[in-house]
């Protein structure tokens, strides 16, 4: 079997890694540590768009990843630091699940995404085209993060995680969605942290907390 | 030019509003506003009508029969909910719930709602169409928490996070319809995402990936027209929000959703050559009749009583379209209609209701005949509309869609028509109470706008007895074009 080119080789490391950040995302219970794996969630999810856009040339790949630079690993960590700092809230409580349990669902998940991932995969002509059971493992673990977790910014944190994961499946199976979409997801992330940033003072108004255990009056059992 | 008019007013709205929206004018502005948007989409229709579709600014806005008669409902009932809107909301202000700050926010996202679900409506591209359904849960989400109560927030957040979470589902679905795309239209410029150049080569599409990405587009908007069991946040969304609110997200956001998954069916169904698609719809059409027919039972509060009444009938439009066929289809574009035009009726009846009442509680909301017979009558019109009791319209849009249900899908007949008599029992009984009796209402500073009320109802009827023919023709157009024809 014929080794894989450099930037090849380095793109499928900064996938795995991608992963990994999930993972410990799945496992963190610090608020304030959470946004930081964001943050560098971000940051590869950049520099894997840099590397693609060099080796394909395209410039609107240039253009995304900026914009992915200055949203998703200078924007949006920084507003939502700020917003922990002006809340107080650093800690989650302890997950529904225990943190091993948790992780044993993640690996399942992981298998249950390559399995899903398959077809498409086969059928994809782009030299990233084994990203894209990563990409759809990154999904699902945000989505698990988000089901697992009781502070309303630890949810927000998995929403974020599970766009960039939507971000990375696009760019490794189509080189990223035309400019007019990716403008237009940005802004609608960003639009939607703004309304979230005013929507948390009102809670906090309300509550003295971020907890969403207080959420529960309006269950079906009137 | 009409076009240009028709997106153009709600946008330059919302800007100007949120300057001025908590000024004496303000809420005139806003029906002046609508009314503008409503004219713009009337004279756009003619045109339609006199010289068949329109492409514009670069193909990325596409107008056909099915999204021209989509444009104009919505500007219509966005034009009859800002009349309602204007005493409902100085109503509340007297009554200090909300403040003129609020008020400019509420104002501001009322235009800036109208312009998303116009822009969703009439996009070609189906990225923007995302873009746009996303925009339009954003600019809703503030007003749900309008009166700040712990219960609103809840609601809020419940919107927030779980529409969030389906349309990135629905992100997913268009990603991989691209993917699917791509390799016949090219990945130069956007032609990949334009509806229409898909439409003309769904033959070719990969099936594998079109059924795949039907299932997360399914998901996803699914998610945000209330299908069951994705429905979590819609009663609580409906009844948590200032009652103008929920006339818009109950009459017209549904039916955009409902409109963005019957898009995509039809480029999925011309690649499957299956109906894979169809049961898929029928399904969750189903499940979602029978769970909210139950849930009915439960309810207290008025407005989470018609809030699960719009998953029924969104069950039954979802159903209809899951059969597919020109009668079906035909029939599920009335029920649209109709629906819509009832239901924002009566959330205009029920929050006047609730504001003599001082309260959504059914148990005292008493004898509201005795107090303002229009009122009375106008609530319960509209419930009888709503169960489909002839002549009202929805009974020719049930009517047609059970007959062909019998036909082509004998075993699911039973199972609607249980749960449309469950439905009636539940919600007749609660209403009755509530119009007659013994009245617990108090008098109101301003009259309630009630024209708006009737002039839905009157359209309903209408379409009971005689639908006009440029209309059935119109209809049976996007019924052929929905076939896949």
């Amino acid at each position: 079997m014929k080794a894989l080119p450099w930037d090849l080789q380095l793109l499928n490391t900064l996938a795995a890694l991608l992963l990994l950040l999930s993972f410990a995302m799945l496992s963190q219970r610090r608020i304030v540590s959470l946004v930081n794996l964001l943050a560098m969630q971000g940051a590869l999810l950049c520099i894997a768009t840099l590397l693609l856009a060099w080796r394909t040339g395209s410039h609107h790949l240039y253009v995304s990843a900026a914009l992915t630079l200055g949203l998703k690993v200078i924007f949006l960590p920084w507003l939502l630091h700020r917003l922990i700092r002006r809340l107080g809230v650093y800690w989650d409580t302890e997950p529904l699940l225990n943190i091993a349990g948790t992780m044993m669902v993640g690996v399942l998940v992981v298998i249950f995404a390559f399995g899903l991932a398959q077809p498409i995969s086969a059928l994809a002509s782009t030299a990233t085209r084994n990203s894209i059971g990563i990409a759809v493992a990154v999904i699902l673990i945000a989505f698990l993060t988000m089901i697992t977790r009781r502070k309303a910014m630890s949810q927000v944190v998995g929403f974020l995680s599970m766009e960039n994961g939507l971000f990375f499946g696009a760019m490794s199976a189509t080189y990223g969605m035309p400019m007019v979409v990716e403008l237009g997801v940005a802004l609608d992330v960003l639009v939607a942290m703004l309304v979230l940033g005013v929507f948390f003072f009102q809670i906090r108004e309300q509550f003295d907390s971020l907890d969403l255990k207080h959420f529960e009056s309006l269950k079906e059992e009137q | 030019m009409e076009f240009v008019i028709l997106l153009g007013t709600p946008l330059l709205g919302a800007l100007t509003l949120g300057f001025f929206g908590g000024r004496r004018w303000a809420p005139g502005a806003n029906v002046g506003l609508s009314l503008v948007t409503f004219l713009a989409a009337c004279a756009l229709t003619s045109r339609i009508v006199a010289h068949g579709n329109l492409l514009v600014a670069r193909e990325q806005f596409f107008i056909d029969a099915f999204n021209v008669f989509l444009v104009t409902l919505t500007a219509f009932v966005g034009l009859t909910t800002s009349l309602f809107s204007r005493p409902y909301m100085r109503i509340e202000a007297e009554h200090g719930r909300i403040s003129a700050r609020q008020l400019r926010l509420y104002h501001s996202m009322y235009q800036l709602f109208m312009a998303t679900m116009l822009i969703a409506l009439t996009t070609n591209n189906m990225g923007l169409m995302w873009v746009a359904m996303e925009a339009a849960t954003l600019s809703t989400v503030l007003l749900v928490t309008l009166y700040r109560t712990p219960a609103s927030l809840e609601a809020g957040w419940k919107y927030f996070i779980l529409c969030g979470v389906g349309i990135s589902q629905a992100l997913f679905g268009t990603i991989l319809m691209y993917f699917a795309a791509e390799k016949i239209l090219g990945s130069e410029g956007v032609s990949a995402l334009l509806w229409t150049h898909l439409n003309a080569v769904k033959g070719q599409l990969e099936p594998a990936v079109l059924g795949l990405a039907f299932v997360f587009l399914l998901v996803g908007y699914g998610t945000k027209v209330g299908l069951a069991p994705l429905h979590n946040w819609l009663p609580d969304a409906h009844a948590e929000g200032p009652t103008p609110i929920s006339a818009v997200l109950s009459g017209l956001l549904l039916n955009v959703a409902m409109y963005a998954v019957v898009r995509c069916k039809v480029l999925v169904e011309g690649s499957l050559q299956s109906s894979l698609p169809g049961r898929m719809m029928m399904g969750f059409g189903l499940l979602s009749v029978v769970l909210a027919a139950f849930f009915l039972w439960r309810q207290r509060d008025v407005k989470r009583l018609f809030a699960y009444s719009s998953i029924e009938h969104m069950g039954i439009i979802a159903f209809a379209f899951g059969m597919g066929g020109p009668v079906a289809n035909f029939a599920a574009l009335l029920h649209m209609t109709v629906h819509s035009l009832t239901k924002s009726s009566i959330f205009f009846a029920v929050g006047h209701a609730a504001q003599k009442a001082g309260s959504q509680l059914m148990d005292n909301i008493r004898g509201l005949i005795t107090v303002n017979p229009t009122l009375g009558w106008g609530l319960m019109m509209g419930t009888l509309a709503i169960l489909g009791m002839p002549p009202f319209g929805v009974f020719a849009s049930e009517f047609l869609i059970l007959t062909t249900a019998m036909k082509q899908q004998p075993w699911a007949t039973p199972i609607l028509l249980l749960a449309l008599g469950v439905a009636f029992a539940a919600i007749f009984g609660r209403v009755q109470s509530m119009v007659f009796g013994d009245t617990s209402a108090k008098r109101l500073p301003h009259p309630p706008a009630l024209v708006p009320v009737f002039a839905h109802l009157g359209l309903v009827l209408m379409l009971g007895f005689f639908i006009p023919p440029y209309l059935a023709d119109w209809y049976r157009a996007a019924a052929r074009l929905i076939g896949g024809e």
